[in-house]
């Protein structure tokens, strides 16, 4: 186990060298010039050419790349040309936002996907089966913008009982503390403020969450109706166990397996799929910031950002695979 | 030695020489999800095909006078901020979508197919380098490496087609590559190496064709997730360059201001990408359970 995990994380490092690799490729080749964007207006031949020998600009690429490769590799992902701050501190104040969506998400699809799959599975082939099957086309078929805008439109501007978009009130002023809002609320002591953040997260959250929804509902229902055909299954009913007991002890136990598993694959999806939806819902996290950082030509937060959420993406999938074979002991690596 | 004649011929030779597309054929036609997705996808390229034919008005000339009309009978879908008709938009808007998603998979059944091939036929070190890039580029989540593209090329339908494209691309070369691996030692594939065919010709003759099922499956529902995303690089702004374009993502980007006033500048284009990803998801799905009958439920 230890030795595959260790080679899980060698086989890692290969890919992050060659994302920096094209990354840094892709930026350099983008058409613009960072040191114009950097000055903007101000832009003169003798004050571009100033700051192009300050970023390195006017190095071979090969050196900038081993310079930018160094710079990473000391925590350094260089600054945003739009208001000069580090990117890592930027992204550090972001991430938090983007975390807690995430999880919110990810709490609405398995809260909601794992007993749906199990009811489809209980009711196969019979109408409530068709609605769960329903739900989950439905949840891989709707763009996150569509569902997003539409339950913005349902529950704030015809019923009224969520807000539109954002994090927090305007109004409500709370201090900064781990830029997790729900835990920053929380530790003022501000109720009021930490049920307006969870209004807030609410119909962000349920667009988020929508497609992995669909995938976990689908993925259990498949997983308990293969388990249910195995011969403890019908001992067990046999011996005279309840329903339930057969349900909870013989099929759930053998089926979380592959759910767990998708569960986990779930996370790059939703990570990706923040960038829509905070720019829907005005939230504030490293997704929106990726897309106004392309808009304004911030090639350094582009850069940065990317490779961040490659890296986390990269690690959880890693926990995930690590997690697999630790959970499926017939698994021998 | 004559042959015996007891056994008279009996009708069993039919079921086999239908072969296997003959089978799935039939047992698609029998699937009752996925003719519904083949209707969804039949109503969405008649109204990309037919658009110039049935669209009521011009998709890009409105008169300010009638802007933000709700549905009515003139204008059956309503009018948007400009006055344009919003059903002659959203007729037009198919054409991007459906010219835009079907090449972008077309280009990276192409690419990734071809990597996928190399890799799986060839193995060794050209395998390693060629799955190496490819964990490089599934390790960017797919729409911020769409984005990232357009970004980079700029504006245009071909950036977002070839941005669209390598999302799905290293899926395709994955995906292939583990079944050619699959399909490496069966004994046809041994059978045809005795027989002294050529590399290229094993690969082409027996393991390719034996290969595409999954592939056709995979690139069905990839159509979906090409339309979806199309539309959402449009709603990030970073759809066709020109603003006036009928391109459904970009014209829900334009509603969201109207929310309060025009909620069917939301409705009607979202329905129409939802229609035409739920039809590539069933068919999809469909052609998985008649291409591999022991998936059926």
């Amino acid at each position: 186990m230890g030795r595959y995990i260790i080679r899980r994380i060698i086989a890692a490092i290969p890919v992050l060298f060659g994302l920096s690799i094209v990354l840094f490729a892709f930026i350099h080749l983008l058409p613009g010039d960072p040191a114009a964007a950097l000055l903007g207006q101000h832009a003169t031949p003798e004050l571009t050419a100033k700051i192009r020998t300050q970023l390195g600009l006017d190095k071979p690429l090969y050196e900038q790349y081993l310079l930018y490769l160094g710079q990473v590799l000391h925590g350094d992902f260089g600054r945003s040309v739009i208001n000069n701050r580090p990117v890592l501190s930027e992204f550090a104040i972001r991430f938090p936002g983007t975390v807690e969506l995430t999880l919110g998400a990810l709490l609405f699809a398995v809260g909601l996907g794992i007993p749906l799959g199990r009811f489809g599975a209980r009711h196969v082939q019979r109408l409530g089966d068709g609605m769960v099957t329903v739900v989950s086309l439905l949840g891989v078929s709707i763009p996150i913008f569509v569902l997003g805008l539409t339950l913005q439109y349902i529950f704030a501007v015809q019923l009224k009982v969520l807000p539109t978009s954002g994090i927090l009130d305007p109004r409500i002023d709370i201090p900064a503390v781990t830029h997790f809002i729900l835990i920053d609320t929380l530790l003022v002591g501000n109720w009021g403020a930490f049920v307006d953040a969870l209004r807030h997260l609410i119909l962000p959250a349920i667009a988020l969450g929508s497609i992995p929804l669909a995938i976990i509902t689908r993925i259990t229902r498949a997983a308990v109706l293969d388990v249910s055909n195995e011969d403890y299954v019908r001992t067990a009913r046999a011996k005279g166990l309840t329903e339930r007991r057969v349900d909870d002890r013989h099929i759930m136990r053998n089926a979380w397996l592959p759910v767990v598993t998708v569960i986990g694959l779930q996370i790059g999806g939703l990570l990706a799929g923040a960038v829509i939806t905070e720019t829907v819902f005005s939230w504030n996290g490293v997704g929106r910031w990726t897309v106004e950082a392309i808009q304004d030509h911030d090639y350094f937060v582009v850069q940065s950002t990317i490779l961040i959420f490659a890296l986390i993406f990269l690690v959880v999938n890693l926990i995930v695979d690590i997690g697999y074979a630790f959970l499926n002991p017939r698994i021998r690596y | 030695m004559p042959r015996p004649q007891t056994l008279p011929a009996r009708p069993v030779a039919t079921r086999a020489t239908r072969g296997l597309w003959g089978d799935a054929l039939r047992r698609l036609l029998r699937n009752g999800p996925a003719l519904v997705g083949l209707f969804f996808i039949a109503v969405f390229v008649a109204a990309a095909v037919l658009a110039p034919v049935i669209a009521p008005f011009d998709p890009l000339a409105g008169k300010l006078v009638d802007r933000l009309q709700p549905p009515n009978a003139v204008h059956l879908l309503g009018t948007d901020l400009q006055g344009r008709d919003e059903l002659s938009r959203i007729l037009y808007g198919a054409q991007v979508s459906l010219v835009v998603g079907v090449v972008s998979v077309l280009m990276a059944l192409g690419m990734g197919g071809v990597v996928g091939a190399a890799a799986g036929a060839a193995g060794g070190r050209l395998d390693n380098v060629l799955m190496r890039v490819v964990d490089v580029l599934l390790a960017i989540p797919g729409i911020l490496l769409a984005i990232g593209i357009v970004a980079w090329l700029d504006r245009g339908l071909p950036q977002i087609m070839l941005a669209v494209a390598a999302t799905n691309a290293p899926i395709f070369a994955r995906l292939l590559r583990a079944s050619l691996l699959a399909n490496r030692d069966v004994d046809y594939v041994t059978a045809a190496r005795s027989i002294g065919a050529s590399k290229m010709r094993i690969l082409l003759r027996h393991m390719l064709p034996n290969s595409l099922t999954s592939l056709i499956v995979a690139a069905t529902l990839a159509l979906a997730t090409a339309i979806i995303d199309v539309a959402g690089l449009g709603f990030l702004g970073l759809g066709p360059p020109d603003p006036r374009t009928a391109e459904w993502g970009t014209m829900l980007t334009d509603a969201t201001q109207f929310l309060r006033q025009a909620p069917y500048l939301i409705f009607f284009p979202g329905v129409a990408i939802v229609i035409s990803a739920i039809g590539f998801n069933l068919l999809g799905d469909g052609l998985r359970e008649s291409l591999d009958p022991r998936l059926r439920r």
